[in-house]
């Protein structure tokens, strides 16, 4: 299958390993990863912060550059879910509604691809350590993403997967409101990392880097010895 | 101050109050365990709350048709219907009935709409005696504070913080014994209610098929307010309209689950109308004020309409990760929480409340709780569009322009990537000043720095190296 990869901006710019991971597991599988020229932003910053003109500008540009695309593999649940739920929305009403449509329905998550249009679990994966896994909230309630990760973790070799009280609590992101509402952000982000440093694991793994962000942002500067990973970094590791 | 500026100050004070989240928090994970025990009671949750959402549809849909029903039925036995559009209208009514009446003491059972509108104030300002029968308000009411949280009043004091207050304002001596906190407001209310001569409760149900309110309690104070007292007044939204009085086998239990993880809750009673002849008990006059006060603005929104579906259970408020870090009383409305960010807007006034739907991560675990499916937290994303589409901050409106006019041109942004580390070099001598544009993040957060390539460069040079075949 060619599959084409949505690289999230603030994944090409600050996260790259997870985008090369990501590469590795889909040809490791035997697919063709291509990677579309003029990927930028998917609209996201402006949509969520009420600037709707301004995302839709953004994501007019990002529907020409998938047209062609057989299905759609996103490396953020978040930008994902911006594809997925909110493009259809953003477009309702408008000429391109159709168009939103149809690159909503080919795209996947990287998780929800693996599993559900591959039927792949194994991906042949060996990782030493313990490894807690985080639900960024787009994925998980947006997208409806809980056990995919989880069963793809199960089968790495020697990982140790541990789950945490509050896996499921938002880390505090939220884009532009970890900086608007900084002490708010922060406040979450405290209780998150105290619930992944209660496992006692090396690692916490999520299928979004911005959740990552903020998580390891804390960790660090607390000089917690827990790493952060994405998914896709670990899928890749033998 | 603006509502908005007061919110970050009393959001950044409430997150350093370490002992206080904690407790909430510690609170919080107790109502989850019961509450979930409390669910699996019901054959299956999910089908509960798709019909829940379904009835709550069609009253909120045909308002027009079911408060009509339900003010002719309720009048049929002898209650007094008056449709309040507003506040104003509300208080004035009660105040006209308290001087008609010569009531001198009031009692009340525990009612948001009350605190809505202001009515204790504006009560006491005429020289009315009104106490609070509900153990938690009447706490706050001692403590001159407005509820923390909708349905669990005073959710976030410890055992010795209300010793204190009842031993500074019923000069009680010290206990942690819950019984005995009890107890020492026991004594003092149970005087209250036999010498108020007008009771003011709320109501957790209209139902229209039959004219009759229904309230939901634990301590027994609303039968008592509402049945010793010569006058009942109920103050009541008018999104609070059931179409069937069989629409209550679900609602009550629903209520009881999601609102304090009980099966059900001690007391769930009807009422409907005034003490009828023959009959021994119940107050010689009943009346119910149906309150507007801009619930049909969020009528008028096709968009959030559902919004009117709240059964005010404060299940959102429970789950929500905002709430449990700065509080109910950050917020500075009635109704705390997610569907408080949702509804104030509407009701009073969207510039000055959208901030409450910005301080949001749009996490979702409201909706995802919610038993009555209202689409909170999209609700949140639509107030934000909708304060931008009325009124942008120009600033913000500047930036995003900038953003998108960046994102449409891959070579721009390539630029804007480029020139990243750059941006990085010339903050060094305003790093950690209030100058520094990183500074929201990096005073409690460490940003990452940056790969020594992108994505896109490791991807071109990979093309390069390996041409596809």
């Amino acid at each position: 299958m060619k599959v084409s990869l949505f690289i999230p901006c603030f994944v090409d710019q600050l996260f790259p390993q997870a985008a090369v991971s990501m590469v590795e597991v889909l040809e490791r599988l035997g697919h063709q990863v291509d990677y579309p020229q003029g990927q930028t932003c998917c609209g996201q910053p402006p949509f969520n912060s009420g600037y709707w003109d301004e995302a839709r500008a953004v994501a007019e540009r990002t529907l020409r550059v998938f047209r062609d695309a057989e299905v759609v593999v996103g490396g953020s649940g978040s930008c994902a879910t911006m594809f997925k739920v909110f493009y259809p929305e953003l477009f309702h009403h408008t000429p391109l509604e159709a168009e939103a449509k149809a690159l909503a329905a080919k795209t996947y998550e990287f998780s929800e691809f693996l599993v559900h249009k591959l039927g792949v679990t194994d991906v042949g994966a060996r990782f030493e350590g313990k490894v807690t896994f985080h639900d960024g909230c787009h994925g998980l309630r947006e997208l409806k993403l809980k056990q995919e990760p989880r069963q793809l973790l199960r089968n790495v070799r020697g990982l140790e997967l541990i789950e945490m009280g509050e896996a499921e609590t938002c880390c505090g992101f939220g884009g532009a409101f970890a900086v608007k509402f900084p002490a708010i952000s922060t406040a979450m982000d405290e209780v998150k990392c105290n619930s992944i440093a209660e496992t006692g694991a090396d690692y916490v793994v999520s299928n979004d880097s911005s959740c990552l962000m903020q998580i390891t942002g804390y960790l660090q500067r607390h000089q917690r010895p827990v790493k952060g990973l994405h998914l896709a970094e670990i899928l890749a590791s033998r | 101050m603006s509502a908005s500026t007061l919110f970050q100050h009393d959001a950044k004070a409430a997150a350093a109050n370490l002992p206080r989240r904690s407790f909430v928090r510690t609170a919080l994970a107790g109502y989850m365990v019961k509450r979930k025990a409390a669910q699996d009671y019901f054959q299956d949750w999910q089908s509960a709350r798709q019909a829940a959402s379904e009835i709550k549809y069609e009253g909120v849909n045909h308002l027009d048709r079911y408060l009509e029903e339900f003010t002719r039925n309720a009048e049929a036995r002898g209650t007094k219907v008056f449709w309040a559009s507003n506040s104003e209208q509300a208080r004035a009514y009660i105040l006209e009935l308290c001087r008609q009446k010569g009531v001198q003491s009031i009692v009340k059972s525990k009612t948001m709409t009350s605190e809505e509108i202001h009515l204790n104030e504006a009560l006491e300002k005429e020289g009315y005696r009104v106490v609070e029968s509900d153990l938690g308000e009447f706490i706050m009411q001692l403590r001159h504070e407005t509820p923390y949280h909708f349905v669990l009043p005073c959710m976030h004091l410890q055992r010795d913080e209300i010793s204190a207050t009842f031993e500074k304002t019923l000069k009680s001596a010290p206990t942690r014994d819950p019984e005995e906190l009890t107890a020492i407001a026991r004594r003092f209310m149970r005087q209250e209610f036999c010498r108020a001569d007008l009771g003011i409760s709320g109501a957790n149900f209209l139902v229209a098929e039959t004219g009759m309110i229904s309230i939901t309690e634990n301590e027994g104070n609303a039968r008592l307010t509402t049945a010793l007292p010569k006058i009942h007044v109920a103050l009541v939204g008018i999104e609070k309209v059931l179409p069937k009085l069989e629409d209550l086998a679900l609602f009550l239990p629903m209520l009881s689950a999601t609102g304090t993880a009980q099966t059900l809750t001690g007391y769930n009673s009807l009422y409907g109308g005034p003490g009828q002849l023959g009959e021994t008990d119940g107050p010689e006059e009943f009346h119910v004020i149906l309150l507007d006060n801009h619930r049909t603005r969020l009528l008028a929104d096709p968009e959030q309409r559902d919004a009117l579906h709240c059964i005010r259970c404060g299940a959102c408020l429970n789950v929500c990760p905002i709430f449990k870090n700065v509080g109910g009383h950050t917020y500075g409305t009635t109704y705390q929480g997610p569907i408080g960010s949702v509804i104030t807007p509407h009701l009073r006034g969207l510039q000055d409340w959208k901030h409450l739907s910005g301080a949001s991560s749009l996490c979702g675990a409201c909706t995802e709780t919610c038993p009555v499916k209202i689409d909170l937290h999209h609700h949140l994303l639509q107030n934000r569009r909708n304060a931008v589409a009325a009124r942008p901050v120009w600033w913000e409106k500047l930036l995003f322009r900038g953003f998108s006019f960046v994102m449409r041109s891959p070579a721009l942004y390539r630029l804007a990537g480029r020139l990243a580390p750059l941006g990085f070099a010339l903050r060094r001598p305003v790093r950690n000043t209030p100058l520094d544009p990183l500074r929201p993040w990096t005073a409690t957060r460490e940003f990452p720095a940056p790969p020594p390539r992108t994505f896109q460069e490791i991807w071109k040079e990979r093309a390069r190296t390996q041409p596809t075949p």
